[in-house]
């Protein structure tokens, strides 16, 4: 177990050093950083500061261990638009987000888990085949679509959601369900196929013998195991929905980190997209890391695998 | 290395596979609907010039937020409506198909050669090969997508084809995975080891020998992933970072049909939406028959 932490621990490590220096990298190979981290509408000599500031005159290597030294400060620079540091900008952004992505996340489990059981019980049924189109809709539908056309219908039509903005619950109700959308169908299929494996298992056989109502046997015994994968892929989805709401968050005015990538794009604000970037990237890979150590805590296969 | 198989293709190698995907094309039943969607989205893509009623960069501001034709206010002259600077949607949706196409094709063409190549050299090199291309995949991996994508779009500003080269950036990492997990298989073959045996070169046995094998794998994956890829197009578009304006781009369109979507200019969302559905689903729904088709392998995907 040591020996399969300390690897995991050591490919983790690789990949924040990798995904650093693959942002490190872009910046300066595309062009002139200078270009891209000065303020819009600098002065040469503001330039010069900063080129200067930046090291740019030494060696990529020196320019590296600067740009790493920094982040591990919690020092991500600090935003051209609104004046304050980056990674208080970020913070002040993450409940936000986090209160989007745990309501997306109830409505895509609430969708995606029932029917993807009934779609288990009764498969190739009617049920099953609607489930298929959903799934397939659900993949096919960008999430800002959906949101634009929540926001026609609710919004402009019947007039009983606000299009944009947050603060009350009927502000999440719309982003919330056009980011739990796409998720929904995975969420579905995966407990589908989950289900499927769970009820063909020895102990769900025995459980039937023993002439325990249908009702029992798929509520009680198959249930529960069925919905560890599943449990497993929404913890690791709760993440990714942080940072793949950007759009969504554009459609509702939303003030989450994904919001604030867009601002960065759209204000010519580079340490910010940098940094939101970055932060979001760390974040799945540690989120990868603790899934993995989990399972191989409760799979001892997994630890001995090499 | 082509990777696009013609079907004319003089090289012995490439023929017999190609030969042999054609004929598994005829004998069962190909997916009418998606192909339909697909060719006629193609045709009108190609066509766009002799098709569209307008020039679709160029409104008259006389003609603005015009409903479709068959509601109250609209006229047969703009049958989709206008937008919020009087250009014809339907010449828009038209010249959109155009931007579509290419970028989903070249982009999934661009990520595919890449992605194959890649896969191959890690998967029959190994070592250290092996490992630095798999830890930059998993990286790149990591990141989320759209994310990826925004910042490198952010970096090297707005352009049609920096988006190209920004989606095959990053987008082959997919098939860098699949296709290194297939040829660690395939190495294992007796056929490999023949070759081997018979003195060819590791450039020969991956070029001729290992590149047909997994073809049918890179083709599946494709076909998958023009769906993701027109939609992480139509994403960044919408956000200002993918076709720069005024090109006629779906996701372009739907971000200007968000200025008129509270007065209720339903069409400049419902209809370039509506284009981006139908396309996707259509390459989802080949790309599962295919998957099916060619390569029982990936069926679980």
């Amino acid at each position: 177990m040591k020996r399969f932490v300390a690897r995991r621990l050591g490919y983790a490590l690789l990949s924040l050093c990798l995904l650093s220096l693959t942002i490190f990298l872009f910046v300066r190979v595309t062009g002139d950083p200078t270009v891209l981290l000065v303020e819009p509408g600098a002065s040469r000599a503001d330039i010069e500061a900063l080129r200067a500031d930046l090291g740019l005159d030494r060696s990529l290597v020196v320019q590296y261990a600067t740009f790493v030294r920094d982040i591990v400060r919690g020092d991500f620079g600090r935003s051209f638009y609104y004046r304050t540091p980056v990674l208080e900008l970020y913070l002040s952004r993450l409940p936000n987000s986090l209160l989007l992505a745990v309501a997306a996340m109830a409505f895509s489990l609430l969708i995606g888990i029932p029917s993807g059981i009934l779609a288990a019980v009764r498969v190739n049924g009617w049920w099953d085949g609607a489930g298929k189109i959903f799934s397939l809709l659900g993949l096919s539908m960008p999430s800002f679509w959906v949101g634009l056309l929540l926001i026609l219908f609710f919004s402009v039509y019947l007039g009983w959601l606000p299009s944009s903005g947050s603060g009350t619950v009927w502000h999440v109700l719309m982003p919330a369900f056009a980011l739990g959308w796409y998720f929904a169908a995975a969420h579905m299929r995966l407990t589908r196929s989950s289900m499927l494996e769970v009820l063909g298992s020895e102990y769900v056989k025995l459980a039937r013998l023993k002439g325990l109502p249908e009702a029992l046997v798929i509520g009680k015994h198959a249930f529960k195991n069925a919905l560890i994968p599943v449990l497993t892929l929404a913890g690791i989805n709760l993440v990714l929905m942080v940072n793949v709401a950007v759009v969504v968050e554009t459609v509702f005015a939303w003030p989450g980190v994904g919001r604030l990538l867009y601002e960065g794009i759209a204000f010519r604000d580079f340490p910010v997209v940098q940094a939101t970037v970055l932060v979001g990237g760390s974040m799945i890979v540690v989120v990868n890391l603790v899934v993995d150590l989990l399972y191989a805590v409760i799979d001892p296969r997994i630890r001995y695998e090499r | 290395m082509s990777v696009s198989p013609a079907p004319a293709s003089p090289s012995r190698v490439a023929s017999v596979p190609v030969a042999w995907r054609l004929a598994a094309f005829r004998t069962e039943g190909l997916p009418m609907i998606p192909i339909m969607i697909l060719v006629t989205l193609a045709l009108v893509a190609i066509l766009a010039e002799l098709i569209a009623p307008y020039n679709p960069e160029v409104g008259a501001l006389g003609e603005r937020f015009r409903p479709p034709a068959w509601i109250a206010g609209g006229s047969t002259a703009h049958l989709l409506g206008t937008d919020h600077i009087g250009r014809d949607v339907l010449s828009r949706l038209i010249f959109g198909a155009r931007v579509s196409m290419v970028v989903g094709f070249t982009a999934v063409m661009v990520a595919g050669v890449l992605g194959t190549v890649l896969g191959i050299l890690s998967g029959y090199l190994g070592g250290w090969v092996d490992q630095v291309i798999m830890r930059v995949t998993d990286t790149w991996l990591a990141l989320p997508a759209l994310t990826f994508a925004i910042f490198l779009a952010a970096i090297v500003g707005p352009s049609q084809w920096n988006i190209v080269i920004i989606l095959g950036a990053v987008y082959w990492t997919r098939y860098a995975r699949v296709i290194r997990g297939e040829v660690l298989s395939l190495k294992e073959r007796d056929f490999v080891r023949l070759a081997i045996v018979a003195g060819c070169s590791k450039r020969t046995i991956m070029r001729r020998h290992i590149l047909p094998n997994v073809l049918n794998t890179a083709i599946v994956l494709a076909t998958l992933m023009l769906g993701v890829v027109i939609v992480t197009e139509a994403a960044l578009s919408f956000l200002g970072v993918g076709v720069p304006p005024p090109k006629p781009a779906w996701g372009l369109m739907l971000a200007d049909g968000k200025k008129g979507l509270m007065a209720g200019y339903w069409w400049l969302t419902v209809f370039p939406g509506v284009c981006i559905v139908l396309m996707v689903l259509a390459a989802n729904l080949l790309g599962d028959w295919l998957r099916v088709k060619l390569d029982p392998q990936l069926r679980q995907l």
